[in-house]
């Protein structure tokens, strides 16, 4: 340990000095008699004040025996001996390591504590306490959510440059009324597929950053949905389709769920699974290229909502033998609250058939209806695969599966 | 009553309720007994004292000073107990403008001195005292202009300083009175822009805060309360905050010789004389 000045030259404490003069004394030991030379103005009045703001002992050299003192580097003289306090080293006593920062450095149960402290960080005893609801790694956490968000990350695209808003829209006039009426149901949907995650966002412990941070991309994804479908139906019309009960019945029990898994399992595994074939339907009976884009970039980000849904439940049924009964009595909890409702509305119905089928006569009809009962085939067989890979025997899948909401989401 | 401790205190801000709740809670999980009664003024502050409302008061250098010279009338016992870290060997500065041509304390003679409450030691009364050592008497050899914020409060809210500072840069005043940690404070915050003033005079050390007890206080409750004071630690996460918004590290055993610059100015200047007689001591 060196005894030499710590030297600010000209400057002063007003400056910047007072960090030149805390690193300096950090490497000094508690105790220590350290002396400081500066020759800014007011340097002995500020460094007095500084010393006792800080804990220190402060013995100002008398001005008429500085120039017989030692003289530093810089040339300025000694105005003072500061004795160095504990109070830096004191702050951070009792401090501790929240996990590490690495993709493997998330603990199981984060403290309260930690609260917004980075994953890694040094956090200070006596920090406050947060209430974090979803404070379990078992309840949030997937291996590949980290791998997903930068994923997510790369494929934002931007509404305004991706859709070929000015492509020919030569298709008639009940057919542009059809493809309004999706939209208005879409963009409802999406509003609740917005709604769910961002508020599972403020709830996940930010210990499990890469879980947060896949949730606030997805509801940055449904926002730019439901821009884009709004856009689309603009281009066409001055008021959007409508809005029934029985829909908005539907999606208020996914908004009301207050459990993660059993919300994610309603939301992402069945709703947003679905919805990926109604994208496909979608993009392939578009009936331009702007909406055939739109329905394109749409699903490749639902495929990453449905696959992050996936991969926790997975984990999370591996870790927690009842998982799976607690999805299955929320399916037929949901079931039976919407068992008194309509289901799809015919006016969505409709409007798929009229756009699978292009135009009015009974021929093209028929072969809409035909196109609209192999999409929920297919909505059918995803669900019943989905459900199987998250463990649930083949009869069971069947069985659930059917029981899902008719209103797709 | 005498089962709890009361301490009397001025609140000069709102984080005083803030700063009492707190020791409040880590005195009681101690075995203390603790509650704390606020005043908006010193001088109601010190007289309640003597009328018996509470034990023990967290007094201002001047209020010191009064319940002093009021035992003192009375034939009581004044002591002070303990103090900050942070209340040890304070100075004020009068500060100029850098380009100004006040060279000397005699340079000042005819000029507009700007201080703080007219009850701030630090502020107004320690710089004038210390003045009148150099030879300037404050309203007789030179303007004073008080920078009132909050009076009664014996300078404790820093806004009276900052407006002196203020009105040195606007030219308002041609010097300005403060603590040396407030001439850092404001030239670090911009108030006083870097390298535009200079100090013109630094006053002699001089102390701050401190708990005053009277004779008659209960022992056993005020032993068990300086005993949990001297042990409190800024490694206590518990504490540290409290000790933070108090503004210290550590609590010292208070003393009394750090009050003789206040002291002469009272004398000097008869300050302490409307109070005294109010409490028919003087
Ligand atoms: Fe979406
Ligand atoms: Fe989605």
């Amino acid at each position: 340990m060196t005894d030499d000045p710590i030297d600010l030259g000209e400057l002063g404490l007003d400056a910047g000095g007072a960090v030149l003069l805390r690193l300096g004394l950090a490497e000094r030991p508690v105790g220590a008699a350290v002396p400081i030379a500066g020759s800014a103005g007011d340097f002995a009045v500020h460094l007095r004040a500084f010393a006792r703001a800080e804990g220190h002992g402060f013995a100002e050299t008398p001005a008429d025996q500085r120039l017989a003192g030692p003289r530093a580097p810089s040339g300025a003289l000694v105005v003072a001996t500061l004795t160095r306090g504990d109070a830096a080293p004191s702050r951070w006593r009792g401090a501790e390591r929240a996990g590490a920062a690495t993709a493997d450095g998330a603990v199981d149960h984060p403290k309260a504590s930690w609260g917004l402290a980075a994953r890694g960080a040094m956090v200070e005893a006596g920090a406050p306490a947060f209430r974090f609801a979803l404070a379990d790694r078992d309840e949030v956490w997937a291996d590949d959510a980290g791998a997903l968000y930068r994923e997510a990350a790369a494929a934002q695209w931007d509404p305004g440059a991706a859709i070929p808003w000015d492509a020919p829209r030569p298709h008639p006039a009940f057919v542009e009324d059809a493809l309004v009426q999706v939209l208005t149901y879409l963009i409802e949907n999406e509003t609740a597929a917005l709604v769910v995650p961002a508020r599972f966002c403020a709830q996940v412990h930010p210990h499990f950053r890469e879980v947060m941070q896949l949730l606030a991309i997805q509801a940055a994804d449904e926002a730019r949905h439901i821009e884009v479908f709004t856009r689309r139906a603009l281009l066409g019309r001055k008021e959007l389709g409508l809005s029934t009960g029985g829909g908005q019945r539907s999606l208020q029990t996914l908004v009301d769920e207050p459990d993660f898994a059993l919300a994610s399992f309603l939301l992402s595994v069945l709703g947003e699974g679905s919805f990926l074939h109604l994208l496909g339907f979608l993009h392939v009976h578009a009936p331009d290229r702007c909406t055939a884009e739109i329905m394109r970039l749409a699903a490749r980000d639902e495929a990453r909502h449905v696959a992050f849904g996936m991969a926790h439940l997975k984990r999370h049924a591996a870790h927690d033998p009842t998982l799976l009964g607690r999805l299955r009595l929320a399916i037929e909890r949901r079931h039976d609250a919407l068992r008194h409702t309509a289901g799809l509305n015919a006016e969505v119905f409709d409007a798929l058939v009229v756009l699978a089928a292009g135009e009015l006569s009974p021929a093209a009809i028929a072969r809409g209806h035909a196109a609209v009962a192999d999409l929920q085939r297919q909505m059918d067989t995803g669900r019943q695969a989905r459900l199987r890979r998250l463990g649930f025997p083949a009869e069971e899948a069947r069985d659930l599966s059917a029981l899902h909401t008719r209103n797709f989401m | 009553m005498t089962d709890t401790l009361l301490l009397g205190a001025v609140a000069y801000d709102p984080k005083v309720v803030t700063i009492w709740d707190g020791f409040q809670r880590w005195f009681a999980a101690r075995g203390l007994p603790f509650d704390y009664v606020l005043y908006t003024n010193y001088e109601r502050q010190v007289e309640q004292h003597f009328a018996g409302a509470f034990h023990v008061a967290w007094n201002s250098p001047l209020a010191w000073l009064q319940a002093q010279r009021v035992a003192k009338a009375r034939g009581r016992d004044c002591r002070a107990v303990a103090m900050r870290d942070t209340d040890q060997d304070l100075t004020s500065v009068v500060v100029v403008r850098a380009d100004a041509p006040i060279r000397s304390v005699a340079d000042l003679r005819g000029k507009r001195l700007g201080v703080g409450a007219g009850d701030s030691p630090q502020a107004t009364m320690i710089p004038l005292q210390q003045l009148a050592e150099h030879g300037l008497v404050g309203g007789r050899d030179c303007e004073v202009r008080r920078f009132d914020v909050l009076v009664g409060k014996h300078g404790d809210h820093v806004g009276g300083e900052r407006d002196a500072a203020k009105a040195l840069m606007r030219g308002e005043v041609d010097a300005a009175c403060m603590i040396d940690g407030n001439h850092l404070l404001f030239a670090q915050e911009g108030t006083l822009p870097r390298g535009q003033t200079r100090v013109l005079l630094q006053t002699g050390a001089y102390d701050h805060c401190n708990f005053t007890v009277l004779d008659g206080a209960p022992t056993a409750l005020m032993q068990r309360f300086t005993d949990l004071l001297f042990g409190m630690r800024y490694d206590d996460p518990e504490v540290r905050p409290l000790l933070d918004l108090e503004g210290l590290k550590a609590w010292r055993p208070g003393r009394t010789s750090g009050y003789a610059l206040l002291e002469r100015g009272c004398e000097q200047f008869g300050w302490l004389q409307p109070f005294l007689q109010h409490m028919a001591a003087g």
